[in-house]
C-alpha cells in the first residue's frame, strides 16, 4: 500500500531524510525506532504533508497514488492518519463539531452524503468507549485543557472515527503513564485489521510490548539502517543505539 | 444612474417646483435646507418633525467630520450624495418578489428570508431602499399592545411616543454623523413594548442598500416600558457595489425600570473588493439608556462588512442596579478598516457593565477596539470587566486597542484584559491532517475564537454569523 523510495527531505535547508526507503503492506505493523535526531518525526511530518518540510528527492506512492503531490487534507481523505506527538489545542471548537466536520469531509471525498446527526452521535459513543474517553471530553474544545494522556487518547479516538488505511503513530507513548499506555495500545490493537496498516514511531521498546510489530526498522542519520522482527526491539533496549551507530559510522 | 437621467430628474424637479407631486422618487443630489424640506414633505411629515430635521441640519452645517478614529477615510463630498430614494415602481410588494440577488445572498448563508419568516416565527420588517415595504406579524403583536412598525408610521400614528423619546438618548447635536442622520433620515424601525409585556418573538429587520449613490440613513427607536422584555435583531446584507456609499444610522434604546432589551446585529455591508475599491462607509451612533432601576441592555454585534466601520454601541447606566453588556466580533479583511467598541457610562449605584470584544484582522486591514468606561462620582459600587482580544491572520494587518477609563468613585472596580494572538499554522495543519481544508480550518478556528460572542446571538442568527465569518475570511490564508 505504501512505497517510499529514496526519500530526501529537509527543513530550513538542512537535510534530515537522506534516501529513506520503506515498504508497507496491508495488515502490517511497522515500528520505527532510532536515536534522537535520526529523522523519525520528520518522516511522519513528510508523509502527512507538513509544509515546513521540503521534499528534495524520492517518491512516495500510496495505493498507486503519488502521495507527495496531494495536499495534506487529501492525504487524510485518502486514508493517511497521523497521531500527533504534540496534539494542538483549538479553543472554542468542540470535539463534536471538529470531528463532524472531518468525518463529513472524508465522506464528501468518497461522494457520500453527510452523516446524519443521530448516526454521528452513535458513532462518537462507540468510538469513545474504545479508548475509554470520558463523555465530557468530547464536549470540550479540541484538546483544550486535556492532560497529556487525554490528548493521546483523543488522537486514537479520532483515528477510530476516521478509520484510516494507514496510521502513523508519532511517539504516541511519550508522556503516558502505564495505565494510559495500556488503554491507548489496546485501542490501536482493536483497530488493527487485515486491510489497514500502522507505522509506530517510538523511542522505547515499552510500547511495543503492547502493540506488537511485524517489523522493526532502525532509523539513523536519515536512513533505515537495520530491519528486523520484534526481537530487535529487545536488543536495542538492552544495548542502546551505539552499536548500530558504530556499525554504520565505523 | 446616468448623468443624463439625473439631469432630467433634477430639471423635472425644478420645472414643477417643490410643491407639486413628483413622478420620480429621486430627490436632487446634494444637501440643503430645501432638500431637507423636500424629504419631510415626501414623507408627509408633521411640522414638528420638519422642525427637528431643520434644527439638526442647521447645526450640522457648523460641524466638522471627526478625525480622531484610527481610520483613513477619503474626502467625502456630502454635496454629491443623494439623500433620499423611495422604492421604485417595481419594488417588491411581497417577499416572493424580492430581488433574487438578496435571495442569493441568503442562500449562500443557508437561510432564505422566507425560511426565516416561516420557520423561526421572526417578524420581519424589510427595509428596501430606505422605505419599509413590508411589515409582518404586526397584528399578532398589536394584540399584546406591542408597536413594531416603520419609523414613518410611528411618526404618523404614535407622534406622542416619538416626540417624547426621539433624540432623548442621542441628541440631534450629538456628533457629525448623528446630526446628519437627524436632518435627512429616511426611515427605520420603531418598537414600543408596554409595561409588563414580554415580547414573544425576536423582532427583526433586514436592511439593505439598493440604490446607487444613495446614503442610507436609518433610525431605530426602541422603548421598553417597565417590566418588559424584547430581543431585537438587525441584519444587513448588501449586494456587490463598486461605488462608495455613505451610511449613517442612529439606534436609540430606552429601558425603563426592570426592563431588558437585547439588541443583536449582524452587519454585512459590501466591504469593497480585494483592492479596496468601493464598499460602504458605515458611521453608526448606537446608544441605550438604562433609565430605570434594575434595567438591562445588551448589545451583541458581528461586524464583517463595510469598507469603513465607525461604531460604538454604548450604554448610559442611569438606574440603580442596572447592567449593560457589549459583545462584539469585528472581522476585517483586505482593505477594510474598523474602529469599533463601546462606551459604558456608570451613573447609578451598583451598576455593572461587561465588555467582550473579539477582533479578527486579515489581509492589509486595520481593526481597532476603542472603549470608554466612565464611573461617575455618585456611581457607588460600580463594576466593569472588559476583555479585548485580537486575532491576526497574516503579517500585513493591524490590530489596535484603545481602552479609556475614567473613574471618579473610589468604590469602583474596573478590570481590563487584552490579548493579541496570531492564527497558528500548527492548528491549521492539525485540521488539514484530519481532512479539513485550510479555508474550512480557518473558519473553524475563527468561529471557535469568537464563540463566546456568537453564543450571545439568537440561534438562527448565530448560524448565519458563523457562515459570514468564514465567507469574509475566504482566501485570507494560504
Amino acid at each position: 500500500m505504501l512505497e517510499i523510495k529514496k526519500l530526501h527531505a529537509s527543513i530550513n535547508g538542512k537535510e534530515i531524510l537522506k534516501g529513506l526507503s520503506l515498504s508497507v503492506k496491508p495488515g502490517e505493523v511497522h515500528a520505527i525506532m532510532g536515536p534522537n535526531g535520526a529523522g523519525k518525526s520528520t518522516l511522519a511530518s513528510v508523509l502527512s504533508g507538513n509544509q515546513n518540510y521540503e521534499v528534495t528527492n524520492g517518491e512516495v506512492s500510496f495505493y498507486g497514488k503519488d502521495l507527495l503531490s496531494l495536499p495534506p487534507e487529501d492525504r487524510s481523505r485518502e486514508g493517511v492518519f497521523l497521531s500527533f506527538q504534540y496534539p494542538v489545542e483549538i479553543p472554542g471548537v468542540s470535539m463534536t463539531n471538529f470531528m463532524r466536520t472531518a468525518v463529513n469531509e472524508h465522506r464528501k471525498y468518497k461522494n457520500l452524503d453527510p452523516i446524519s446527526a443521530s448516526d454521528f452521535l452513535k458513532m462518537m459513543r462507540e468510538k469513545k468507549e474504545l479508548v475509554e474517553l470520558d463523555n465530557k471530553l468530547a464536549n470540550r474544545s479540541v484538546n483544550e485543557g486535556f492532560s497529556g494522556g487525554e490528548k493521546k487518547r483523543n488522537e486514537i479516538f479520532q483515528m477510530a472515527m476516521l478509520d484510516p488505511r494507514l496510521s502513523i503513530l508519532d511517539e504516541t507513548d511519550s508522556g503516558l503513564d502505564i495505565d494510559a499506555l495500556r488503554i491507548v495500545a489496546s485501542g490501536v490493537n482493536k483497530l488493527r485489521r487485515s486491510d489497514n496498516a500502522t507505522i509506530v514511531i517510538t523511542h522505547y521498546q515499552r510500547l511495543l510490548d503492547y502493540i506488537v510489530p511485524d517489523f522493526i526498522h532502525v532509523l539513523y542519520n536519515g536512513r533505515i539502517v537495520k530491519t528486523g522482527g520484534k526481537e530487535l526491539a529487545l536488543e536495542l533496549e538492552e544495548k542502546g543505539y551505539d552499536w548500530i551507530k558504530k556499525e554504520i559510522d565505523g | 444612474m446616468s448623468e443624463e437621467l439625473l439631469d432630467q430628474v433634477t430639471q423635472a424637479d425644478y420645472k414643477y417646483g417643490f410643491t407639486t407631486d413628483i413622478e420620480t422618487d429621486i430627490i436632487p443630489i446634494g444637501l440643503s435646507e430645501e432638500v431637507v424640506r423636500l424629504i419631510s414633505k415626501k414623507k408627509n411629515e408633521p411640522e414638528w418633525m420638519l422642525e427637528f430635521r431643520l434644527k439638526a441640519y442647521r447645526h450640522w452645517t457648523t460641524m466638522k467630520m471627526p478625525e480622531w478614529a484610527h481610520l483613513n477615510i477619503p474626502q467625502i463630498d456630502y454635496q454629491s450624495i443623494a439623500y433620499y430614494a423611495a422604492p421604485r415602481k417595481n419594488a417588491p410588494q411581497s417577499l416572493d418578489e424580492v430581488d433574487p440577488e438578496l435571495i442569493k445572498t441568503f442562500d449562500k448563508l443557508g437561510i432564505s428570508l422566507e425560511e426565516q419568516k416561516m420557520l423561526s416565527g421572526v417578524a420581519v420588517d424589510v427595509v428596501m431602499d430606505s422605505v419599509s415595504v413590508k411589515t409582518t406579524f404586526k397584528e399578532k403583536l398589536n394584540e399584546m399592545g406591542i408597536i413594531f412598525c416603520s419609523f414613518s408610521e410611528a411618526v404618523e400614528n404614535h407622534p406622542e411616543l416619538v416626540k417624547q423619546y426621539m433624540g432623548s438618548v442621542v441628541p440631534y447635536t450629538d456628533n457629525f454623523f448623528a446630526t446628519l442622520n437627524c436632518a435627512v433620515f429616511s426611515d427605520g424601525s420603531f418598537v414600543y413594548i408596554p409595561k409588563g409585556v414580554r415580547c414573544p418573538m425576536e423582532l427583526s429587520t433586514y436592511f439593505r442598500i439598493n440604490a446607487i449613490n444613495t446614503g442610507q440613513f436609518e433610525r431605530t427607536l426602541i422603548v421598553a416600558d417597565e417590566d418588559s422584555y424584547v430581543s431585537y435583531l438587525e441584519g444587513c446584507t448588501a449586494p456587490m457595489r463598486d461605488e462608495n456609499q455613505l451610511h449613517a444610522a442612529i439606534v436609540e434604546i430606552i429601558a425603563m425600570k426592570n426592563a431588558e432589551v437585547k439588541y443583536s446585529t449582524v452587519q454585512n455591508w459590501y466591504p469593497g473588493d480585494k483592492n479596496g475599491v468601493g464598499g460602504i462607509y458605515n458611521f453608526v451612533t448606537k446608544r441605550g439608556i438604562c433609565k430605570g432601576d434594575n434595567s438591562k441592555i445588551s448589545w451583541t454585534q458581528v461586524e464583517t462588512g463595510s469598507a469603513v466601520t465607525w461604531k460604538y454601541p454604548s450604554c448610559i447606566l442611569l438606574g440603580d442596579n442596572s447592567s449593560a453588556e457589549f459583545y462584539s466580533v469585528a472581522v476585517t479583511n483586505h482593505h477594510q478598516q474598523a474602529d469599533t467598541g463601546t462606551k459604558m457610562l456608570h451613573i447609578g449605584k451598583n451598576t455593572k457593565s461587561h465588555i467582550l470584544s473579539k477582533g479578527i484582522s486579515a489581509g492589509v486591514s486595520q481593526n481597532s477596539y476603542r472603549g470608554l468606561v466612565r464611573i461617575n462620582k455618585a456611581a457607588d459600587n460600580a463594576r466593569n470587566f472588559s476583555q479585548c482580544d485580537s486575532l491576526l491572520l497574516g503579517d500585513k494587518c493591524g490590530a489596535h486597542t484603545f481602552p479609556y477609563m475614567e473613574v471618579y468613585n473610589d468604590s469602583a472596580m474596573v478590570e481590563h484584559e487584552a490579548t493579541t494572538s496570531k492564527i497558528n499554522e500548527d492548528q491549521i495543519f492539525y485540521c488539514n491532517q484530519r481532512g479539513i481544508s485550510t479555508e474550512d480550518a480557518v473558519g473553524l478556528i475563527v468561529n471557535g475564537y469568537a464563540k463566546e460572542v456568537l453564543n450571545q446571538l439568537p440561534m438562527e442568527f448565530a448560524v448565519e454569523a458563523q457562515k459570514l465569518l468564514q465567507i469574509t475570511l475566504e482566501g485570507s490564508v494560504g
